[in-house]
Formats: C-alpha cells, structure tokens, sequence
C-alpha cells in the first residue's frame, strides 16, 4: 500500500513538471499580453496550431528545434492578427478569442491531416535522476529542456516587469491608457506586440505537447490546456513566478489520472481527466471574490469584472 | 457588442420611421458582406492550396440546397444549430458571454438517453418516454448552464471561460458514465449507453425526412423572440445587457434575471441534445460532441443574437455542414475545411463589427437630431 502511494506520487512529480511546461509557457505569454491590458482568450488555438506546426516542421526538417521555432511562429501569426483585430474599434476582445480559437483550432486539423500517421524527431530529454539509481524515479526526473526555458523566461519577465524601461511601458498601458498616452507611448502598438508576443509563447506550448508529451500529433492533443492557462493567469495574479507555480499545481492535477492508472486503479479514469477543469472551476471560483486578486488586476482589464 | 444590440434596439426612432429602416438595413447588411467578404477571403485560400473555389462553391450549393434530399439533409442539421445558437444569443442579450452550449448539448442528450434506460426496459408507452427525456434533458441543461450565470452574478467568475470549462466537465461526466456503468455490453468500438430502440425514436415531421427537432427549435426562437422584444421580462434582461449599473439602480433584479437568461440558454442546449439521441444516434455516446455548441456561438454573433435571425443562420450553416461530407469525397479535402471556412467567417464577422455606425449609408440624413 505504502509502496502504491510512492508510485502514484513519483508518477505525479513527473507528471507535474511533464504536463506543466505547457501550461507555463501560455500563461507567460497570457500575463505579458493582460499586463498591457488585452485579453486574449484564444491562446487555445495557438497552442493547438503550434502543435501541428511544430510536428510537421519537425517531420520535415528532421530537427524537433526548428519545429519549435516555427510553432512560435505560427502563434506570432494568430497573435499579431488577434492584436491587430482588437485595436479596431468597437471590437470585442473575449468575442474576438472565441474566434481565433475557433480558426486555430480550423487551421490545424485542416493541415494537421497529412501529419497524424508519421513519426517525427522528437525533443530530447535530460536525464536528471539516474543517480538516484531508482527507475521509476529517474524516469520522473526526465526533464525537457523547454521545463528550465519556461522557469528562466519566468523569472526574466518577473524582473523585466519591474527593472525595465519596457516592463514599466507595458505595465502602465494595462493600468492606465490615459497616462501612457501622456507619455507619448503609443497604447495600440504596445498591445499589439504584448499579443503577438504572448502568442509566441503559447505557440511554443504547443510545440512541447507534439514534439516531448505527449508527444504525437492528433486532434485531441489539446483539450482545453490553453483555457486553463488563461484561467491560471488570474490566479496567479499577474505574477509571472506564481505562474510556475500555478502550472506545476496543474501539472500534477492532470497528472492525477496517468498516474493512478499506473498502479491498477483505473476506476474513474474519465473523472480523474476532469480534475484539472473541476480544479481551475474551484480556484476561479475562490480568486473571482477574493481582494488580493482586485488589487493586482491590470486597471484597463475587463475579465475579473 | 453585444450591448450594441440592447442599445439598438432600446433607441426609440426618434427622427422619423426611417431610422429603424436605416438599423434594419445596416444590421442585415454588415453581416451579409462579412459573409461575402470571408467566401473571397476562402477562394483564395483554397486558390493557394491549388483547389477550385468555384468547384468549391457549386458542391456547397448542390450539397446543401440542391435537391429535395439536400434541403432535408440541410434543415436536419440546422436542427441543434437553432438551439444551440439560441443558447448563445439569450445570455449575450444580457451582456454575458456564455460559450457553454456544447456542454449542456452533451449533457441534455446523455441525461436524456440515461434516463430512457429504466423507462424502455419497462416499456413505459413511447411518447410518454420521450416526453419524460425531453424534459429531463431540458432541466439538466437549464441547471447547468443556469449554474455558470449563477457563478457570475454571485461570485464574478468570468463566464466565458467557466462556461467553457463546464463543458469540458460534461463531457468528462458522459465518458464516465459511457464507458463505466452506463455502457451497452454490445457497444464494442464505441462505448454508448443502451439504444433507445426504433419504437422509441421520435420521427420526422410528416412528409419530410426532417425530425421534430427543427421544428422545435423553430417555435422555440419564436417564443423567445417574442420574450426578448416584447415583454417586460425582454426589455429588463436588455436594458441590463446594456448598462448593469442604470439596470441596478433601476431596482432590476439583475442575479435573477442573469441566471434565469442562463437557464433558458442551457434548457435550449439541453433540448438539441435530447433530439441528438431521440431522433439521431439512439443512444448517447461521443457522436454527441460534434462541436454543434461552437458552431452555434458563431450562428447567434452573424445573427446578431437575434432569436428570430438564428433560423435562417442556422439553415445557412446547416447546408454548410451537410455539404462538408460531398466536399471531402469530391475534392479530396480533410474534413476540417469547414472548420476553416467557419473560422475565417467568424474572424471577419468580428472585423466587421467596426463598420457599425460609421458607414454613411446608414447613417440619418443630417437633421440635427443623433439617436
């Protein structure tokens, strides 16, 4: 019994850092784009057209990291139409998210077919456990690259925001458009790259769910990571460290289900999937009220309203 | 934009009968040309894939309208459109965003086709079943749904994406029970509850191929067209669509009216659902999650969450997918076409929502008078 629980929470820890690098890397790309006061609900799409692009690219070429640099692409292409749209007036950015996801989504089934059979390079991983001389353990600590690019990203925007001249840009066009526009700064520009930078990022997300885990292309890759990741961004209050933070909690939720099939309890299976939707519901539910959350919201933001 | 609409619709013709006309004519219009706009934007996407748009084009005309079979085939599926596009446009009359239909779809049909389970095996007279499904699966969606706007009013969770998440947990829910203890032992490849049987089924309305549920969701969005435009009930939920805060102070009861919107939302979804199993699949398995929720959302925005515009919007996207299976087979080309045709359809849908009360064709002559 003891030895099952081991079991089930080595298989957690690696699910936790393997199922949240996505997660991390879109709700960074989230928080860049609503600190400068844009929501963009859409980010679902790149990941999931980041994901195709990177598998095909990768198929293609015959190196995962083109593959990667090209899902980045294409969510510079989703982000950047989705900043543009938004800048227009009387546009709506939560209906405009809708839609990208939606074309997304479009984009990557439609080129994703010819991609769903063949095998592509994949990312390596870096073996960080075999001293521990216990498998189970050192397959756990078989961590990708793109894990410690997300935690470093994290800890460079948490002190861009605070040491540079642009982190002081963007966070002042999502407290207050007046005041940067006193400042000459131009708030439509600004929030056209924050957007197309996030898009970037989440596009990159998608490239670790093809090209490391689960590490396949099909059109139920994503179901609904990119979502969660929006949702987390509130929780983790806008904080790019509490973002890691929040990924790797979800991390584990979703790894919940893997990892108690691997002992045998494969009962409810399909509820233990809902974990990390029931989970988010919860922590929405808890932040939505909660004052620290009013407090750190980027002022022109409408979600948390 | 929504409270675009509330606002139009709230602005009394002031100068003259004219400007309602004006509204009318910029409403249909503006659409109509995104519409345009997005088939040019497609052809030449299709010309840059190297297929023929206007191949393209005539297949979506013969599959979806050209005979009698293609019609029936059209208004068949335009059947959960309706619905689900109603379940998109009621809540955003009131201002929120609720993009849940596709949970409380899946969750109505299973609910609907659970409870048939004891219902059949007793042989309880057929119509007194389906009338029982048909209810149960309206009260689950209503609830559902009415859970989120509940959520919103009593906590400010953002709906938009709590709604989505709630579908992603109805799913969750029906697999559980699909592939656990609800599961047909027959249903080897595609876990499904047990069948409903042929003498259980709900049929066609007479003379057609076309099963009640277009008919349902045709008197539905006549009923809830006339709740939104002509009852105190629709001017309350609209004028707090357009501004929360005059509608407070009004003393509107704003959480009553969210949650009731939601729940009519929700009990339409719910109702697609039960016509998926009753007059459909037979069963409730994952032919339920057919993406009828999404594709409602983008049907109630080109309606202008309009109840009575959802019919001809829905038939439209209804002949849009019963021509999707021809496109494939003819053109050799993948099934999420269509997916892309939708998504750049809504993606200029939005773009053109920019155009609304600028374009001076629309415009009042200058009178000196501005609504």
């Amino acid at each position: 019994m003891d030895n099952a629980l081991v079991t089930v929470l080595i298989a957690m820890l690696g699910g936790a850092i393997r199922v949240s690098t996505p997660f991390m890397f879109v709700a960074l790309g989230e928080t860049l784009t609503e600190k400068s006061g844009r929501i963009n609900l859409g980010l679902e799409g790149n990941l999931v057209l980041g994901a195709m692009v990177a598998y095909a690219v990768s198929y293609l070429s015959g190196n995962a990291w083109l593959g990667v640099l090209a899902a980045g692409g294409s969510g510079i292409f989703l982000g950047a139409l989705h900043g543009y749209i938004c800048k227009l007036p009387r546009v709506n950015d939560i209906a405009v998210g809708i839609a990208m996801m939606s074309f997304g989504t479009g984009l990557a089934f439609f080129f994703g077919k010819p991609f769903i059979q063949p095998t592509a390079p994949r990312l390596d991983a870096i073996p960080l456990g075999d001293w521990t001389g216990n498998p189970a353990l050192a397959q756990a600590l078989q961590v990708n690259p793109l894990f410690f690019v997300g935690i470093a990203l994290a800890v460079f925007m948490f002190w861009a925001f605070r040491n540079t001249r642009w982190g002081l840009i963007v966070r002042m066009t999502g407290d207050s458009a007046a005041s940067a526009k006193a400042m000459g700064v131009s708030v439509d520009l600004v929030r056209f790259l924050a957007t197309a930078a996030g898009g970037f990022l989440a596009g990159i997300g998608g490239a670790f769910l093809s090209l490391y885990y689960p590490g396949s292309w099909n059109q139920g890759l994503s179901s609904g990571q990119g979502l969660m990741a929006v949702a987390l961004v509130i929780f983790a209050r806008w904080d790019p460290i509490k973002c890691i933070f929040a990924a790797l909690l979800f991390g584990a939720a979703g790894a919940l289900g893997p990892s108690l099939q691997s002992i045998g309890i494969s009962q409810g299976y399909y509820f233990f999937n809902a974990a990390p939707y029931i989970l988010t519901l919860i922590i929405m539910i808890i932040s939505a009220g909660s004052k620290a959350a009013a407090r750190d919201v980027p002022g022109e933001l409408s979600i948390t309203k | 934009m929504t409270a675009e609409t509330a606002d139009t619709a709230a602005i009394p013709a002031k100068a003259g009968p004219s400007l309602g006309l004006l509204r009318f004519a910029e409403a249909v219009s503006i659409p109509i040309g995104a519409l345009v706009v997005s088939a040019l934007l497609f052809a030449l996407f299709l010309v840059a894939i190297g297929k023929d748009p206007l191949q393209f084009y005539q297949l979506i005309w013969t599959g979806g309208f050209g005979s009698s079979f293609s019609i029936q085939n059209s208004l068949q599926r335009a059947a959960p459109l309706i619905l689900t596009g109603l379940a998109f446009a009621i809540p955003a009359r009131i201002g929120l965003t609720m993009i849940g239909g596709e949970g409380a779809l899946v969750l109505g049909g299973f609910s609907a086709a659970a409870i048939a389970i004891p219902l059949v095996s007793n042989a309880v007279p057929p119509p007194l079943t389906l009338l029982v499904m048909a209810l149960t699966a309206v009260l689950t969606g209503g609830l559902w749904v009415g859970f989120t706007g509940w959520l919103k009013y009593a906590r400010g969770v953002n709906e938009t994406i709590a709604s989505l998440l709630m579908s992603y947990i109805a799913i969750a829910i029906m697999n559980f029970f699909v592939e656990g203890a609800l599961r047909d032992p027959a249903s080897a490849n595609k876990p499904s509850t047990m069948p409903i049987g042929d003498a259980y089924r709900i049929g066609s309305i007479p003379g057609t191929d076309v099963h009640w549920g277009f008919a349902a969701g045709v008197v539905l969005a006549l009923l809830l067209w006339v709740l939104m435009s002509r009852t105190t009930f629709g001017f309350a939920a609209r004028m707090t669509g357009g501004n929360l805060r005059a509608a407070r102070a009004q003393g509107l009861p704003v959480g009553w009216l969210m949650v009731v919107c939601c729940a009519i939302a929700g009990a339409a979804a719910g109702l697609a659902g039960f016509f998926e199993v009753a007059a459909i699949h037979g069963q409730a398995n994952a032919s339920l999650v057919a993406g009828y929720g999404f594709t409602g959302i983008l049907v109630a925005f080109l309606a202008r969450q309009n109840p009575l515009a959802v019919i001809p919007v829905a038939i439209l996207f209804g002949a849009l997918a019963a021509a999707g299976g021809v496109i494939q087979r003819r053109m050799g080309m993948p099934d999420a076409t269509i997916l892309v045709l939708q998504g750049m359809m809504f993606v200029v849908l939005l773009v053109s929502e920019t155009f609304y009360g600028r374009l001076k064709l629309f415009q009042p002559k200058a009178t000196g008078q501005r609504a």
